[in-house]
């Protein structure tokens, strides 16, 4: 199989006046092509940290990142940006859909800023909306939106660029448990029947038990990292 | 991304929050329309100064008789009896000059009914209301006929209707007596007020200047000719002509002395022109000022949007929007919304000149050069005072922004 993701002994040390704060102290994890991962652990234990240099928001202080088949560590602003549009897709515990923006107009954001054609991107947000059940909301504005809803739109903005990796940090940290158990089988059915790798930040043991793997963060190192016995039986 | 894509965002945004838009442009609204109607109220302004000018005659040169010495005493300008009507006619035939008349003055009493009045009894040529740019309130002013016929017709000033006339509302057609000789009024003057030096310019009767040579001074010279030069800029050339041409009717070669002075008012014309000058520096100002004021409120509410929708901007990025696009984005908010706001107090300035040529009866009219400048100078507004909110944005981190409450 091969890896989306690679990175060895990352670290990464934040600077708060004279004190350091080490969020991550080293970590080795490979994520392969297909997966779908749960990060968990306490709050401070660096799981969020981790997210956002995966998700090339950020750099890592020190250590080798291989971004499918690009070293990651140490890109430029720009460079980023640009990984982030082509290739990864986010999914946040608030959603961050524009307001009194469509449906459609969110999804679509993303191909906007990749150069897609306009009558394209009403294609491909159309039809990443069905895969998530709220094509009928295209003409809706966010917030006329059950938050399950603007969940739902958010993970379809997800999936327009056709990403190699989908990030999703705490997805269901807003929502009620019917609504979360929603989102997550759509999470799951993406996962199987599509083959998108996700990597899923969560502190709830409920929501991690639908992933695949489950690796624990504690003060900035990976102390597990374990197959979901229940779901690969 | 493409200009095209740039410009759909930032009027998407703009549309998204049409309330905060909306009071955005209006202090480039406020600022261009206040621009429109003061440089309108101030162009009128300074053309109705230009006509209170011209109505002292601006474009005036005046021929005097020159000083005699009698005895060793030398009698000063005017003394010398050297200008006559024919000066005049000859003077007419110079090119630039539109206008000639004599002008042949007596203080005399003039007589109506049982009132009377000590005035200044003018005689002229019908060219007089021109050169003065003088209009009659009422009746008709004498004709080269008149003028001829050396006819008994008299034009009045205000001030001499109001002592001859205190209960007549229209003294045309009514006779009055001036030195003894019976005139009929046929036309009385518009109000001129007082004349730069103090004297009240209304305080006068005009007659046909032939009528004050032949039957009230008893003389074949004139105290003095007007000339109007056609245009500002050809006084010096006319005045220069008048005085050749006067020269050689009077025979007078160097080393003698000229026997008549001609003068022009270039003073007033150039106090006219300084008074232009400085209600231009006074409506830059002025446009400067308010435009200034506008694009800060733009700047206001622009830092004030980019702080609120940080989050918005933290999605953009996470989704793959450089730092170079977001701040294009918002600059191009800025530029939308300076720009639009300036059409838009443009027409709002327009109409604001209407009402006020309209209500306050002050001439307006509003230079072309005006309307480009001011949308223009708002455009340029909007890049220098929404560059910094818009280059703050494009720096945001993208985590930070995303995590902002």
């Amino acid at each position: 199989m091969t890896a989306v993701v690679r990175v060895e002994n990352l670290t990464k040390i934040y600077t708060l006046g004279d004190a350091e704060v080490v969020a991550l102290g080293g970590v080795d994890l490979t994520i392969d092509q297909g997966e779908f991962l749960a990060v968990m652990g306490p709050s401070g234990s660096g799981k969020s940290t981790f997210m956002q240099i995966v998700g090339l928001l950020d750099n890592p202080t020190s250590g080798t990142y291989r971004f499918e088949d690009t070293d990651a560590a140490n890109l430029d602003a720009d460079a980023r940006a640009d990984i982030r549009s082509r290739r990864l897709g986010f999914v946040f515990q608030s959603y961050n859909l524009l307001p009194r923006t469509t449906a459609q107009e969110n999804v679509e954001l993303p191909m906007v800023y990749a150069g897609v054609p306009q009558d394209e991107r009403a294609r491909i947000a159309l039809e990443k909306m069905e895969i998530v059940g709220v094509a009928q909301l295209a003409k809706h504005n966010s917030n006329q939106m059950s938050g399950g809803q603007q969940q739902r739109v958010a993970i379809a903005r997800s999936l327009v660029n056709n990403p190699a990796l989908i990030l999703a940090d705490e997805p269901t940290g807003a929502l009620d448990s019917k609504t979360s158990e929603d989102v997550m089988r759509i999470f799951k059915e993406l996962n199987v029947s599509q083959g998108i790798t996700i990597m899923l930040v969560t502190h709830e043991p409920d929501v991690a038990a639908h992933a695949r793997r489950i690796v624990t963060f504690r003060d900035g190192h990976v102390m597990r990292d374990e197959i979901n016995q229940k779901r690969a039986a | 991304m493409t200009f095209k894509a740039t410009l759909r965002l930032a009027l998407q945004a703009l549309v998204r929050n049409k309330a905060r838009s909306m009071l955005t442009m209006l202090g480039i609204v406020i600022g261009v329309a206040a621009v429109i109607v003061t440089v309108a109220i101030g162009v009128g302004a300074r053309a109705s100064v230009q006509s209170s000018i011209n109505s002292l005659g601006s474009n005036l040169i005046i021929v005097q008789p020159g000083s005699v010495t009698t005895n060793g005493a030398r009698s000063g300008f005017g003394g010398a009896s050297s200008l006559t009507p024919a000066d005049g006619m000859a003077i007419a035939q110079i090119p630039g000059v539109s206008a000639v008349s004599p002008s042949v003055t007596v203080r005399t009493q003039a007589v109506a009914g049982g009132n009377n009045w000590q005035t200044t009894v003018t005689g002229v040529a019908p060219t007089y209301t021109y050169i003065k740019s003088w209009p009659l309130a009422q009746g008709t002013f004498f004709g080269q006929s008149d003028v001829n016929a050396s006819a008994k017709v008299a034009v009045l000033g205000q001030t001499v209707v109001g002592q001859l006339f205190p209960t007549v509302s229209n003294p045309v057609g009514q006779a009055i007596l001036i030195k003894g000789v019976p005139f009929t009024v046929i036309g009385t003057l518009t109000p001129l007020g007082q004349s730069a030096t103090g004297q009240d310019q209304d305080d006068t009767i005009l007659i046909p200047y032939t009528s004050a040579m032949q039957r009230l001074t008893g003389q074949t010279t004139v105290n003095q000719l007007m000339v109007s030069a056609a245009t500002a800029a050809q006084i010096d050339a006319v005045q220069a002509s008048v005085t050749t041409l006067l020269e050689q009717r009077h025979h007078i070669v160097p080393p003698a002395q000229d026997d008549f002075q001609v003068r022009n008012l270039a003073s007033i014309a150039a106090a006219a022109s300084a008074t232009g000058a400085v209600m231009e520096f006074l409506l830059a100002g002025v446009a400067a000022v308010s435009l200034i004021v506008g694009g800060i409120g733009i700047m206001n509410i622009m830092m004030v949007s980019v702080t609120e929708r940080t989050r918005e901007i933290g999605l953009r990025m996470s989704v793959g929007a450089r730092g170079k696009t977001i701040l294009m984005q918002f600059l191009t908010e800025a530029i939308v919304l300076s720009t639009l706001g300036g059409i838009i107090g443009v027409v709002i300035g327009l109409v604001g000149t209407l009402i006020v040529a309209f209500v306050a009866k002050w001439p307006t009219s509003i230079p072309l050069i005006w309307i480009v400048i001011s949308v223009g100078f708002s455009a340029v507004v909007g890049v220098f005072f929404g560059y910094y909110p818009a280059r703050k944005a494009a720096r945001l981190h993208p985590i930070e922004a995303l995590r902002f409450e």
